[in-house]
């Protein structure tokens, strides 16, 4: 296919490219830093006394006898099991991310086809309730759910999880549903389809690129999330982030902040595979078959 | 100190112990017939250690389980309210109690200690109103730790008052060794507020009106253990609002610090030969508490872990949860593995040279953190406000007035003043 | 759309929303206007290893007649509202009487905790915002730009800042930006003063966190745009170009207004999340120089003594604060959406 909108001129490729670099840069700077320092000891990636420290690593000579050292990521996985807690966040990121795509796709598509004005209100309550701090609510369920023996289960983090995004991709997918014509499912009713089997077949092979956009975010929030499974979790269904953080120390005792820094290098790998994968999804999904159809 | 004819008595003792928990260390006799223990509690080797060894009593009528992490503060009551309570069990500090008191989820131990608890050592109870509401097994609190090699450079000795401690101060900036010799965690908020108490008190004061709610630190000695704290922020580091205890024992073992005020549960990593240069670790040494302003006690708290019982649980799973937490904390928990991992309160344990200086702190007669049901309040308004003084937004006075201020809107809402 | 229809279509969202936001959304309202009983303090001996000491305690037998008969609490209505620790009324017509001028008057009103908080919070989010979706627009026209093979990479690189978790992420910007730090030497080397320390400083402070937020909130403007970029009709843009349309007028009368409803939704949705700031306050400890009203809900409720009503009250707070921030963008909603949808 080519995309004859998207030739520029020689000038402008290069400013863009320019700024691409240089957000490149900016963007994968910290990470590459992390990388690289999450194999020194904690005394050169954290030095107080120069940050060349962490580049060249003269403590981890003295202490390891070597440049590089794998001890925070043995630390990590063969010590303190932390393949357990990345096995949990699997689980959670998977059922959240299905099950609010599900519950999404079909409010989201509901909203945008939708004339009345509680369509309306519906997103704006939906609004509403997403403004509420998560700490606050989190704070609120603990005495029911631990009267009703629901506190600690994965189930009951993921049906969290799941409510406190759905406002975030109802939002979203209303936004992506309603750029999808009209006209496509409202033929396919004309055809005799029942609204079900409109939206099965006329929506769904059309709606990839918002759902693959809205999934990679309720990925990230259920991947990234502190507030709900630190609480809500007991210690063997911990997920990763909470784990992470117990690495971290208290007030009054040191942690093993490699170990910390070391896990969050080592999850990211899986995660890069991810987003090739799916970035194919997003392009090759499009609206061709809307345009054309 | 008494105990010490105590533990040579134990000494035999021990050694049977010992080797019957080698023998099957997942089938140690408790003695209990049945029930459910579940463990809250922070999440740090010690209280990984005692909590492991209470999980040796599990047997196939007894289930035992633990839930560790930092943010226990936030779930141990929630999760002891409940009838029955999710935890039977909650391990807390001086301050965490407060919040189980104040919601009346914990049960006195009177009954259980009188029939089953007759070894635990009498030091360890932690009694309120006469009645036992925790079994204490380790101890903490802040000291000197100071770098021996540079204040021999100076020739200075070991500061006994924070005043020597600014002289010394002084004298290792003026001879040019270190631009920022005073370390501290000083961090806004609950560090920041922990070293207000620590200065008041060393100042001779009161937090409250006696047996009321009614602050009162707006006065000299409020003022003068701010002065002294934003004389000795002078010598810290220009970032130390933001430097927790992390980030204080960081710049000491980067070697950019000579004298500071740690916690004791800390002070062995400061002292390991990780993380840190020969220079600084083998020079590292810890000192009694420091006093301020010519008083006799030091500026400084104690703090003890311990544990107690939960109210709503049936008597079986409270006998239960007694017995597997005895022998979580009995002398039968301390091993070469243990024993350096905290103040152990237990019988047989031995001292290592990091710990002198909590046991310096207990020698010293410094007062206990205050054990008040509304002393969380206080502590979390001093954490919010004191910064504004520190960097020189307002005066001391007006400080404190805020500071008071703040507080009585919170005890105002939680029914401790009208 | 049949209403019967509409409702099997969204009965499984709405329900998930209504058993786990709306019912403690309504319960913490609730609570707002109720606060714990009166204490009644009883003064006692306390001994533990360290001595015995003269204490004072909740006498649980007496308060406990109290709370049977009112569960709740006691009810206080807007009492916890109008205190010093929220919109402390009281203290502010104080302020305004012993006020010599407007800048007076000012530093006064910045001491009060709430609206110290909410100064910080509105700036934070009238500089994040924007600037996060702007750069991400960007962002995204540039990686659409580029050939395919290069943009999965990119977008993962992209990612990275949303990716790696904030709790890990900020403990090492935080460093990065010590005096020490890479970042911090580097700013020093910049400014020609190698005295200068991001951390101790209050200005610097407010403008590293902000960095911070736009660093870590761009790559959500990048995604959302990117993804709508895929569904711009290329034969539009193709006509338009015959029709001998710029660049800028492409970007103008096709491209702005086809990501129009996602920029709104990207508006509504940032400005909420920055309104809420609160994480990077923790993991940079800068409750010295910068404090925001979640903040204040996680100390209340992080504390010794947890302060339901307080936390409450502040989270009802932030979401009247909210909706003030978004009605504009709601109102526009409100009259595009009957025609969006005719």
């Amino acid at each position: 296919m080519t995309r004859t909108a998207d030739r520029r001129a020689p000038a402008l490729q290069l400013v863009l490219t320019a700024f691409l670099v240089l957000w490149l840069v900016v963007a994968a700077f910290p990470f590459l830093w992390t990388a690289w320092g999450s194999l020194k000891v904690e005394g050169d990636f954290f030095s107080k006394a120069d940050w060349v420290n962490a580049l060249t690593g003269p403590l981890t000579q003295v202490e390891t006898g070597g440049s590089f050292t794998g001890a925070g990521y043995h630390g990590a996985w063969v010590q303190e099991d932390f393949w357990r807690a990345a096995l949990n966040s699997g689980i959670v990121v998977v059922c959240v991310v299905c099950i609010s795509l599900t519950f999404g796709t079909l409010g989201g598509y509901a909203l945008s086809r939708s004339t009345y004005r509680y369509a309306f209100w519906l997103l704006l309550m939906a609004l509403v309730f997403r403004a509420m701090p998560p700490i606050t609510l989190v704070s609120g369920y603990l005495l029911p759910f631990y009267q009703w023996n629901l506190w600690g289960h994965l189930p009951t983090a993921i049906i969290v999880l799941v409510a406190i995004n759905q406002p975030f991709t109802l939002w979203m997918l209303t936004a992506f549903f309603r750029n999808i014509p009209r006209d496509l499912d409202e033929s396919a009713r004309v055809d005799g389809c029942t609204p079900f089997q409109a939206f099965r077949h006329v929506i769904i092979p059309v709606m990839w690129p918002g759902v693959i956009t809205t999934g990679l975010f309720s990925f990230l929030l259920a991947y990234n999330d502190f507030a709900v499974t630190a609480m809500l979790l007991s210690k063997e269904n911990q997920t990763m982030i909470p784990k992470i953080a117990s690495f971290l120390g208290t007030t009054q005792t040191k942690g093993n902040v490699m170990f910390a820094v070391s896990s969050v290098v080592s999850v990211t790998a899986p995660l890069f595979l991810l987003v090739i994968f799916f970035q194919r999804q997003i392009v090759s999904g499009l609206t061709a078959g809307a345009v054309k159809g | 100190m008494k105990h010490i004819s105590r533990r040579a008595t134990l000494a035999s003792f021990l050694c049977s112990v010992a080797l019957a928990g080698a023998a099957a260390p997942a089938l140690a006799d408790c003695g209990i017939a049945s029930g459910r223990v579940s463990i809250v509690g922070n999440e740090f080797p010690a209280i990984k250690s005692v909590a492991a060894k209470a999980a040796e009593c599990a047997i196939a009528s007894v289930q035992i389980k633990a839930n560790l992490t930092a943010d226990h503060q936030k779930i141990n009551l929630p999760g002891m309210q409940g009838n029955p309570a999710e935890y039977t069990t909650a391990i807390v500090a001086t301050s965490s109690i407060v919040a189980l008191l104040n919601g009346d989820v914990v049960r006195p131990l009177d009954d259980l200690v009188a029939q089953h608890g007759a070894d635990i050592p009498a030091r360890q109870l932690i009694t309120i109103d006469g009645r036992i509401m925790a079994v204490a097994f380790m101890a903490n609190s802040q000291h000197l730790v100071y770098r021996q090699d540079v204040l021999a450079q100076v020739g200075v000795e070991p500061p006994k008052t924070y005043e020597e401690m600014i002289e010394a101060a002084e004298k290792i900036r003026a001879a040019g060794i270190m631009q920022n010799p005073v370390g501290g965690a000083y961090a806004a908020g609950w560090n920041l507020a922990q070293e207000f108490v620590n200065m008041y008190l060393g100042q001779g004061g009161e937090f409250f009106e006696p047996g009321t709610a009614r602050v009162a630190i707006n006065n000299e000695r409020g003022i003068a253990a701010l002065e002294t704290m934003k004389a000795l922020s002078a010598y810290m580091n220009p970032d130390f609002l933001t430097h927790d205890s992390n980030a204080t024992s960081a710049e000491w073992e980067a070697g950019n610090v000579a004298l500071m005020n740690m916690w004791g549960s800390r002070t062995g990593r400061l002292m390991d030969a990780e993380g840190s240069t020969p220079e600084v670790y083998e020079n590292t040494r810890v000192g009694a508490p420091m006093t301020v302003g010519g008083g006799s006690i030091p500026a400084t708290t104690l703090w003890w872990d311990g544990w107690t019982v939960a109210k709503n649980i049936s008597d079986e799973d409270a006998l239960a949860t007694f017995l597997a937490m005895k022998h979580g904390t009995s002398p039968a928990l301390l091993n070469d593995k243990t024993m350096g991992e905290a103040v152990w309160m237990i019988d047989g344990y031995v001292p290592a040279e990091v710990n002198e200086g909590v046991l310096q702190t207990m020698a010293m007669g410094a007062r206990p953190y205050p054990m008040l049901p509304y002393m969380g309040l206080l502590h979390t308004a001093l954490g919010d406000n004191i910064a504004d003084f520190l960097t020189g937004k307002e005066d001391a006075a007006t400080t404190l007035a805020d500071i008071e201020a703040a507080y009585t809107a919170a005890a105002r809402e939680q029914g401790f003043l009208n | 759309m049949k209403h019967r229809t509409f409702l099997w279509f969204f009965l499984p969202t709405a329900t998930a929303m209504f058993l786990f936001i709306a019912l403690p959304v309504a319960s913490v309202l609730v609570q707002s206007f109720y606060a714990p009983h009166e204490q009644v303090i009883r003064e006692v001996e306390n001994c533990t290893v360290f001595g015995c000491t003269k204490s004072t305690t909740i006498d649980q037998e007496a308060t406990r007649a109290l709370r049977e008969a009112e569960p709740l609490g006691r009810f206080i209505g807007f009492g916890i509202y109008a205190d010093r620790n929220h919109l402390a009324f009281a203290e502010v017509a104080r302020a305004w009487r012993a006020s010599s001028g407007w800048a007076d008057f000012r530093g006064r009103l910045l001491n009060l905790p709430f609206y110290g908080a909410l100064a910080f919070t509105l700036s934070y989010t009238a500089v994040v915002t924007p600037f996060s979706i702007l750069l991400g627009f960007v962002v995204a026209l540039a990686v659409n730009a580029i050939p395919r093979l290069m943009r999965g990479p990119m977008i993962f690189v992209s990612l990275l800042p949303m990716i790696v978790t904030p709790l890990v992420g900020a403990l090492i910007l935080f460093w990065m930006i010590d005096a020490r730090g890479i970042l911090g030497a580097a700013l020093q080397g910049l400014a020609g003063d190698p005295g200068l320390s991001v951390k101790a400083s209050t200005p610097l402070m407010w403008a590293a966190l902000m960095v911070y937020g736009i660093w870590s909130t761009t790559p959500f403007a990048f995604v959302v745009y990117y993804a709508g970029l895929q569904t711009v009709p290329q034969d539009t843009l193709e006509s338009a170009m015959i029709d001998g349309a710029s660049r800028w007028q492409r970007i103008r009368y096709v491209l702005l207004p086809h990501l129009l409803p996602l920029t709104t939704f990207m508006a509504l949705i940032k400005i909420m999340d920055n309104f809420r700031v609160f994480e990077p306050i923790v993991s940079f400890n800068a409750g010295a120089h910068a404090q925001s009203l979640s903040y204040f809900i996680y100390s209340d409720l992080g504390g010794e003594t947890r302060l339901l009503t307080s936390a409450a009250a502040t989270s009802v707070l932030t979401i009247a604060g909210v909706i003030v921030l978004l009605s504009p963008v709601l109102l526009r909603t409100w009259r595009t959406f009957g025609k969006a949808s005719a």
